[in-house]
């Protein structure tokens, strides 16, 4: 296949008055040309900050300590700032949580639309604007040439949403990467943003990298998942393998935790006891291993490393676990709470 | 589950909730938020209702007024059979304590500079059901009753995750022995694995207190987990109300059906069969409601009598109320 980025061993931490945070640790994921990956975890394991680190737009405290992020063959993270300029927003763009927070209040949305084209393609103010009213009605939004001259707090959060993604795609990236882009938005207008981009998948045929917590969003849209926990990836597998056959513990107890609105009510919803680790401290063993019920001693001394599960794969694509232990050899004698609806 | 009982703990009559508010830079425009407008609805004793909608509907508000914590522009809150909206603070204060509110954000609601033991401790000082030395022992059995170690009285906040500060919150609404407590929204701003805890222990609770829940939230899966009925709501009205089942099986109002089908599930499958979006357009705003049912300028179903009059709040089936011109 033909891969379009290929991050190894990204290590990024962040000082504190303590010491460091160990936000991202030895996170290694290949994305293809036109693929959709999901990168799925609960807040703090660093999803975030991994993709941040890509366009090194990290807050000052932070730093990369290690890995390559080779886009096209080029290191991102070596790379002159000069030429990674050229880089954001116009190879790789993104589209962030809280579209209010990401649009400057007091421009037209025109003109904010407009920057990237004038900074990335040349393009005249006129030829600029004029392509942005194009843009918004790709996009759905009705009347594109008059919402041009409106200020963010005109637009719903929905129609915000719909501007940013249009502003993103304005230089026809490579790469779309979407940090939780409909967390902020009602379901109903979830479904909207959803089935937008799964009609700019096809349309502009951009790679797409989309951040979620909720396992359900992206099933719809992702060729591929990535799990992450306490700044690791636990699980990468093919989006059915991921739904029908999760191996990690931690990802089987997440689908576990979703009471799901098309089945009848459970008695109880599986939870995961205790929460996420701080990550004060590199890891030096499982970080999954003081919640997981499936924990034997290799998981306290060792951290295991993402591997593929011996005998899946999908089209030769495989379906990797960190973790020491088969579940499947333990799903026989049923757990406590019982992973019933997987089986 | 301890379940209903089938007598009525919270009868909401013709609720109306607007707010005044002023527009323009100068502030030179009066304009109402119309954020409740006339809901009407029971809660039976020891039964969870769900209440649902998207943000800006009302539903907190409305959760809010039901206290008394807004005062209604109009309209009745009978608890007992008692109308809360006739009574001064004064006469209020002995009834708050068997209701109050768990709300979203567990972080901007626990005072900072607190201890935890303090925090759980002020109601029943407040309330004068306990001395200094018996609350510290109450505050101890309420820590352990929300799974955390008594030890933790002595600390703040701060030290605490989300999902423990939000079972602190939960420690201190059961301070005063409530019987029907408000969640507004408990779990929206927790990650799944705790959220899951924390629907756990508030459903403990409910059988161990024979509890009744008024549950608000926007996660529509989460509602139908832990409620008996569900009430949807929609620009300050009432859409529909029914039991679980008949409105997860078998929902009547057109903004109910959307709704549901607009929520994704974890199933890839499904989900890529998924090609219609089920609902276009935006939620109006609450300043300047659409006329008639307000639900008609997003509904696939709307004609000329939807727009010029509002459709009636009634029961079509036993149980099952709706509002809607185009259900039989």
């Amino acid at each position: 296949m033909d891969t379009l980025l290929d991050v190894r061993n990204l290590e990024t931490r962040f000082r504190v008055r303590k010491g460091y945070v160990y936000a991202v640790n030895d996170v290694s994921f290949q994305l293809q040309r036109r693929e959709v990956l999901g990168v799925v975890g609960e807040s703090g394991c660093g999803k975030s900050v991994t993709m941040l680190s890509l366009l090194r737009l990290l807050p000052p405290a932070a730093r990369i300590e290690k890995g390559q992020a080779l886009f096209e063959g080029q290191d991102l993270l070596q790379m002159r700032a000069r030429d990674l300029r050229h880089v954001r927003g116009a190879q790789i763009a993104m589209v962030f949580q809280d579209p209010l927070t990401s649009l400057n209040p007091v421009v037209r949305i025109g003109v904010q639309m407009a920057e990237p084209l004038i900074y990335h393609r040349g393009l005249s103010m006129t030829a600029a604007l004029a392509r942005c009213a194009e843009l918004l009605s790709l996009v759905g939004v009705a009347d594109g040439q008059s919402r041009l001259r409106d200020y963010p707090h005109q637009l719903s959060g929905g129609m915000r949403q719909r501007v940013m993604i249009a502003m993103a795609m304005g230089c026809q990236p490579k790469v779309l990467i979407a940090d939780e882009p409909t967390t902020a938005l009602d379901v109903t207008i979830q479904a909207q943003i959803v089935a937008l981009v799964k009609e700019l998948r096809d349309q502009v045929q951009a790679a797409i990298i989309w951040i979620t917590h909720d396992l359900s969003v992206i099933a719809g849209l992702a060729d591929r998942v990535i799990v992450m926990y306490a700044g690791q990836v636990v699980e990468e597998a093919p989006v059915d393998d991921l739904y029908d056959d999760p191996r990690h513990p931690y990802t089987v107890k997440l689908l576990g935790a979703l009471p799901s609105a098309g089945e009848a009510r459970k008695r109880r919803l599986t939870s995961i006891p205790g929460s996420p680790p701080d990550l004060v401290a590199p890891p030096q063993f499982c970080s999954f291993f003081p919640r997981c019920e499936h924990a034997i001693e290799q998981c306290r001394n060792e951290n295991p490393v993402l591997e593929p599960v011996p005998g899946v794969t999908t089209e030769g694509v495989h379906h990797r676990i960190a973790c020491w232990v088969d579940i499947r050899d333990r799903q026989a004698s049923p757990a406590p709470d019982g992973e019933d609806r997987h089986s | 589950m301890s379940g209903p009982t089938g007598s009525v703990l919270v009868r909401v009559e013709h609720l109306v909730k607007h707010f005044p508010v002023r527009l323009g830079a100068y502030g030179e425009r009066r304009a109402v938020v119309h954020a409740v407008d006339g809901i009407s609805f029971e809660i039976q004793d020891g039964e969870t209702l769900g209440l649902v909608g998207e943000s800006g509907c009302g539903k907190s508000t409305a959760g809010q007024t039901i206290l008394q914590l807004h005062r209604p522009t109009s309209g009745k809150v009978y608890y007992h059979g008692q109308d809360l909206t006739t009574l001064d603070e004064k006469a209020l204060r002995p009834i708050r304590q068997k209701m109050p509110i768990v709300f979203q954000d567990p972080y901007s609601t626990l005072n900072p500079r607190m201890t935890v033991g303090a925090a759980i401790a002020e109601p029943l000082l407040i309330h004068k059901l306990a001395g200094k030395k018996e609350a510290q022992d109450r505050v101890a059995e309420l820590l352990r009753q929300v799974g955390l170690s008594p030890a933790c009285a002595n600390r703040y906040p701060h030290e605490f995750s989300g999902g423990q500060r939000q079972r602190i919150c939960i420690a201190r609404a059961l301070a005063c022995a409530p019987e029907f407590i408000v969640c507004d929204e408990p779990i929206s701003a927790l990650d799944v694995s705790i959220q899951a805890q924390v629907i756990n222990l508030l459903e403990d609770l409910q059988e161990q207190h024979t509890l009744t829940y008024l549950f608000i939230a926007h996660d529509l899966a989460v509602v139908r987990h832990i409620s008996d009925r569900v009430a949807v709501m929609y620009l300050g009205r009432l859409a529909e109300l029914a039991s679980k089942h008949a409105l997860f099986d078998r929902p009547l109002h057109p903004y109910t059906q959307a709704l549901l089908v607009s929520v994704p599930l974890p199933n890839p499958r499904h989900e890529r069969a998924r090609r219609k979006v089920a609902l276009g357009g935006d939620v109006p705003s609450a300043i300047d409601p659409p006329t008639g049912c307000r639900f008609h300028p997003r509904c696939p179903l709307a004609g000329s009598d939807c727009i010029e009059t509002t459709p009636q709040w009634r029961e079509v089936e036993a149980g099952h109320w709706v509002a809607c011109h185009r259900v039989a």
